[in-house]
């Protein structure tokens, strides 16, 4: 919402400085985005009255000019401008000044002898045009000393306020106005909304046809016809204001439309009458009905929106925009105004559809003034017959004003409960009786009537805010919000401490976190496994469309960008969600690659390509973080989609599978067009069990032994396929008192073991807890183990 | 006599000449149980009983002599080789040690960790809620009905309806999260909430997805000036800066009343923003007193309940304190912008030691 300081001045007594009424402005909730002040670049520049002027002593083509700004002060200067004569009235600019057009500043100097101590200035000196033949000779009678933006009527300042939905007073210069005027920044100045008086009755009567209950789409609808008026251009003050706030001037009449509308926020709507065929009426468009509209553009309209018909059918959008058929020209001499109320609803529905933001539409979205319906025909009339000439008929209306009388108690403390402030009793009544309520005593506090064009006051709680906000928010003393005991609980549940943890776990392994969108491209989603259901219906672009299914393709996609930009080696992750069908559709992840080498080349030679087995480091330092011991998990039997087939794996505790890793699949790679070698894991957080609630931080009771373990490798031969994993556990299985530990530190093939067989070799722990073993006891163990080892896997002790 | 001093001084010699290896064969050969100057001693028995004293201190003083040189000789001995190993051993120190594990914490969740451990200080818990919403929890139970312009501003994502004709949305703001809290907990409460949020809008200062905090408190006496104190307070801890000036200025949104947007005051200068008393403000949050229609959307009481809510865009304060020129970047896992702008996984944002570390 735009509008000019001498506008608000029509509807505002004041003499608050501009600086004032902006900053008054933002502080009761009307902001204020911009403030273009023209006249600011010429706050130092006056009007000169060139009191003499003489030939320059030593120059042909410059004249001395003594120059008089009022309060008796005078300056000579040199000025080189042939229009420059004695009587004349200029712009003067004193030493000192910065000149706008140039973005010098001023110097007293010496011009062939002779010293200037200013300048009379051009309009291009000044910004104004390019006009540079000679000195701006003021033809108005402008006292010496006036500022110059005045002289040069160029004073007037626009400002920009972003208007909150809930406040379509202020969509008019004259709401605005208003709540300045409760502020404390001047004096409402009284509407003049005196009927005028209707010569004729209007030829064209409004009808409305609404089925019973659908009323409400235009509840009352009042017009007038004018005729033998002159639809020239409009005037000049009319035109400055308009142009001001980014409006273009079309017509008197247009213009006039659209003043009332930025002044009052009452849209009018004037139809050329000799162009409407029978009664004008209010209904529901018909099925295939369109308008040509006043944009230029064809609408097709639909049964939910309200237009303004004739015989002939839909002249006009009711709420959005006129028709271009029924326009007003210059040729027009007759015209039937409209001035209606339409459902906020329906009008904001009509202008989504159609795509069209207008004037209009934006303040009955936000809604009217109900009573305007009736004020806004004569301050129209006034307008239009002052401008336009010609004659009025009376009034013609269908429907009926709705009822908007509105009355809300306003408790005495309720101010200081609510708002956290004490406000007089006074106070308060002055504040809401500027703003238009009209207030009555009731109980313990008043009842104030809602003014009609307040269509957000619902409550008390709104009658506090009116208040509160016309007080000033500075006004409210802070007060500390205490926590129920001076040491506060944990903030994060557990399972959300558990994602902090693991974050910091995997930054701890040199993976960098990414925060990537919760979307993607959908072909990339579909592949990952993405439920259709989850496909955007409005993406902003194709690469955004679908959410995503799984962390990893965007984590490809990053790293694809960051292998683009030069990097060799990456280690991303993020913990986020990710989203399938469903209502519990969406849970949380870890999912980590890396991409490359482990480290950098490096002297020492610590370099090597990322494998599966990175990632599921990775996988079970994340699921250690999340509170899962790595030695109760088990290697799931399938690998996730993404990777090699034999080179990943999930890991699962008891059935639940809890994360996946494993090597990319080639093809995967290639589809992200990203060059290997790549390993990535995800984890599942949500399905890590809670701990057990009310275990507290105690740990188990540690036993140390007293004597030594001892310690006794095997190495056996074994089937490729069987999981080196396996000989482990059967070895640890075969004497669970005495074998504290088994390591698995060797995997060899050769030509001896034959094909497709491998060496695994153990190294055994064994914690004798009451006395030293003897030979015989460690040896009995050993065949325990091999034994054991034989029979679950086939593994043979190797020669 | 004139043996043993011939002795001496050849063995004397030999050993100052030997290495550890001849040195331990010198020992037997002097001193063994074969040695010639254990021979010597062995001699001792036949010589006269009188000159059999003399004789053997002689040989008793050549003993230890002998021994004493040996000791010395192999002390010496292993001193210098001990020497020449570890000059043999020398290393070029200046040589890079081994790369480390170089991980970064990402800026947004820093953030969000830095500010719920201060609202955590004043009793609140962390909430949460899905991305993917509902039209009632994400407009109309928070007072934004169907065709209101509030909801224009969203520029909500939606999906395509279901089989009951319900189109779910991504949330626009963390707000639905209020609802879902208020329709299972009963008052007091107490939550911040953060989280991603959607919004159809991608330029140079939006993203069409972000993160923010919501803030709630429920209860029977918390007002205004509860509000003022609570984010006041957060501010100065947040920024680090004792005596920000924080403002209050009256605003609108439909499920707050009144409704409060908060400025930071700030300084511009050619080198840039400085947070803290200055000439110009910057907005970084939005609150209010929750509207009494919310509470009954939620059933709970507004004549007995009230309290504040308020929420902020996580980039933008992380933009703010953490210097971070643009909005885009954050999303874009550039591993050299992470590594400049991210945290190292030791940065537990710590009231103990300063949120504004």
């Amino acid at each position: 919402m735009k509008f000019t300081l001498s506008w608000l001045g029509d509807h505002l007594e004041t003499d608050a400085p501009l600086e004032a009424i902006a900053g008054r402005l933002s502080m009761i909730g009307l902001e204020v985005e911009a403030v273009d002040d023209p006249a600011a670049a010429l706050a130092e520049f006056v009007v000169g009255d060139v009191v003499a002027a003489g030939p320059h002593p030593n120059a042909d083509r410059l004249s001395v000019c003594t120059v008089e700004i009022g309060g008796g002060e005078r300056f000579d200067v040199v000025c080189g401008a042939p229009n420059a004569r004695a009587g004349m009235k200029g712009v003067f600019a004193r030493a000192g000044c910065t000149i706008p057009g140039s973005g010098t500043k001023l110097k007293k100097s010496k011009i062939r002898g002779v010293e200037s101590s200013g300048m009379l200035c051009s309009e291009r000196e000044l910004g104004l045009s390019d006009e540079h033949e000679g000195i701006i000779d003021l033809a108005g009678d402008f006292a010496a000393g006036t500022p110059a933006a005045e002289a040069l009527g160029i004073g007037d300042p626009v400002i920009e306020i972003g208007l909150t939905p809930n406040r379509p007073d202020c969509a008019g210069v004259r709401g605005i106005a208003r709540d300045l005027a409760a502020a404390g920044m001047g004096r409402l100045i009284p509407l003049d909304a005196a009927p005028v008086a209707g010569g004729f009755e209007s030829p064209l009567a409004w009808r409305r046809d609404f089925a019973p209950g659908d009323g409400d789409a235009c509840p009352f609808v009042v017009g007038r016809t004018f005729r033998n008026l002159r639809n020239g251009p409009s005037p000049k003050w009319l035109q400055d204001r308009l142009i001001a706030i980014g409006l273009r001037p079309i017509s008197a009449l247009v213009d006039i439309t659209n003043y009332v509308t930025f002044d009052l926020a009452r849209p009018l709507h004037v139809f050329d009458a000799d162009r409407i065929s029978g009664d004008p009426t209010m209904r529901f468009a018909r099925p295939g009905e369109s308008v040509a509209a006043l944009d230029g553009r064809s609408y097709d309209l639909d049964p939910t929106m309200t237009v303004i018909a004739d015989e002939t059918g839909a002249l006009a959008i009711g709420g959005v925009m006129g028709g271009e058929a029924t326009g007003c020209g210059e040729d027009t001499t007759t015209v039937f105004l409209e001035v209606a109320l339409f459902d906020p609803v329906r009008t904001a529905a009509t202008g989504r559809k159609l795509g069209i933001a207008s004037d209009a539409r934006y303040r009955f979205e936000r809604g009217v003034d109900p009573t305007s319906a009736l004020w806004g025909a004569e301050i129209a009339a006034r307008l239009i017959l002052d401008i336009c000439g010609g004659e009025a008929s009376a009034l013609t209306m269908a429907g009926a004003m709705p009822d908007h009388a509105r009355r809300i108690a306003l408790r005495k403390s309720r101010i200081a409960t609510l708002g956290g402030v004490a406000v007089g009793d006074a106070a308060a009544r002055r504040i809401l009786g500027d703003l238009g309520f009209e207030i009555e005593d009731a109980g313990d506090g008043l009842v104030a009537a809602v003014p009609p064009w307040r269509p957000d006051i619902e409550g008390e709680a709104d009658l506090v805010e009116e208040v509160l906000r016309i007080n000033g928010f500075d006004a409210i003393p802070a007060v500390p919000l205490r926590a129920a005991t001076a040491v506060p609980g944990a903030a994060w549940s557990p399972s959300q401490s558990r994602r902090s943890r693991v974050r910091r776990a995997l930054a701890a392994r040199g993976l960098t976190e990414a925060v990537t969108f919760s979307f993607m491209a959908g072909d990339r989603a579909e592949a990952f496994g993405a439920a259709p259901s989850l496909r955007l219906a409005n993406p902003i672009s194709v690469d955004l469309a679908h959410m995503r299914p799984s962390i990893l393709p965007n984590l490809l996609e990053a790293a694809a960008r960051n292998a683009a930009r030069g990097t060799a080696d990456i280690a991303l992750f993020e913990i986020g969600p990710q989203y399938a069908a469903g209502p519990d559709g969406q849970t949380q992840a870890a999912c980590g690659l890396r991409v490359g080498g482990t480290t950098p080349r490096h002297w020492a030679g610590t370099r090597a390509g990322v494998d599966a087995y990175h990632a599921k480091a990775d996988a079970l330092a994340a699921l250690e973080a999340a509170g899962v011991p790595a030695h109760n998990l088990r290697i799931g039997d399938d690998p996730p989609g993404w990777s090699h087939p034999g080179r990943g794996a999930a890991l699962t505790l008891g059935p639940r599978p809890l994360a996946r890793f494993g090597e990319l699949h080639p093809a995967v790679l290639e589809r992200f067009d990203l060059r290997g070698p790549a390993a990535a894991f995800e984890v599942l957080l949500d399905a890590v069990p809670a701990r057990r609630a009310g275990k507290g931080a105690s740990r188990p009771m540690l036993h140390l032994a007293a004597l030594q373990p001892v310690e006794r490798d095997f190495a056996f031969v074994v089937d490729e396929a069987t999981p080196g994993a396996a000989l482990a556990a059967a070895a640890r299985s075969a004497d669970k008192a005495l074998i504290a530990d088994v390591a698995l530190f060797d995997v060899y093939r050769g030509p001896e073991l034959g094909a497709d067989r491998k060496s695994v070799a153990l190294c055994v722990t064994l914690q004798p807890r009451e006395a030293t073993l003897t030979d015989a006891e460690i040896e009995a163990v050993g065949e325990r183990i091999v034994a054991a080892v034989r029979k679950a896997t086939g593994a043979v002790l190797r020669g | 006599m004139d043996d043993l001093e011939q002795l001496r001084s050849d063995s004397l010699a030999r050993i100052a000449a030997a290495d550890l290896d001849s040195l331990e064969a010198l020992r037997v050969e002097a001193l063994g149980r074969r040695g010639r100057v254990t021979a010597l001693m062995k001699e001792l028995g036949t010589l006269a009983p009188e000159d059999r004293r003399a004789a053997g201190q002689a040989l008793n003083a050549l003993k230890s002599v002998l021994a004493e040189a040996i000791d010395a000789r192999r002390e010496a001995l292993r001193e210098g080789a001990l020497d020449a190993r570890l000059a043999a051993e020398r290393i070029d120190v200046s040589l890079p040690p081994r790369p480390e594990p170089d991980g970064r914490i990402h800026p947004i969740s820093q953030a969000i960790e830095e500010i719920v451990a201060i609202f955590c200080q004043m009793g609140f818990t962390v909430a949460e809620g899905p991305d993917i919403e509902d039209d009632f929890h994400n407009f109309t139970a928070l007072n934004i009905p169907p065709e209101h312009p509030a909801r224009q501003d969203h520029d909500t994502f939606y999906f395509e309806p279901g089989e009951d004709g319900e189109r779910l949305l991504l949330r626009t703001h963390t707000s639905p999260v209020q609802i879902r809290t208020m329709l299972v907990d009963k008052p007091p409460i107490r939550i911040v909430v953060p989280g991603r949020t959607f919004r159809a809008d991608h330029d140079a200062t939006h993203s069409p997805m972000f993160h923010q905090v919501e803030g709630l408190v429920i209860d029977e006496e918390t007002h205004m000036g509860h509000l003022k104190g609570c984010l006041i307070e957060f501010c100065r801890a947040f920024f680090g800066v004792d005596d920000l000036p924080v403002r209050f200025r009256p605003s609108f949104f439909p499920f707050t009343e009144p409704s409060a947007e908060v400025d930071i005051g700030c300084s511009r200068s050619a080198d840039g923003l400085t947070i803290g008393a200055g000439d110009d403000w910057l907005e970084i949050l939005g609150s209010g007193m929750v509207h009494p229609k919310v509470l009954e959307n939620c059933n709970i009481d507004p004549a007995r309940f009230q309290g504040f809510a308020f929420g902020m865009g996580v980039e933008r304060v992380a933009m703010l304190k953490y210097g971070i020129p643009d909005l885009r970047t954050f999303f874009d896992s550039d591993l050299r912008w992470l590594r400049h702008y991210g945290f190292s996984a030791l940065d537990m944002p710590n009231v103990a030691a300063g949120i504004a570390q």
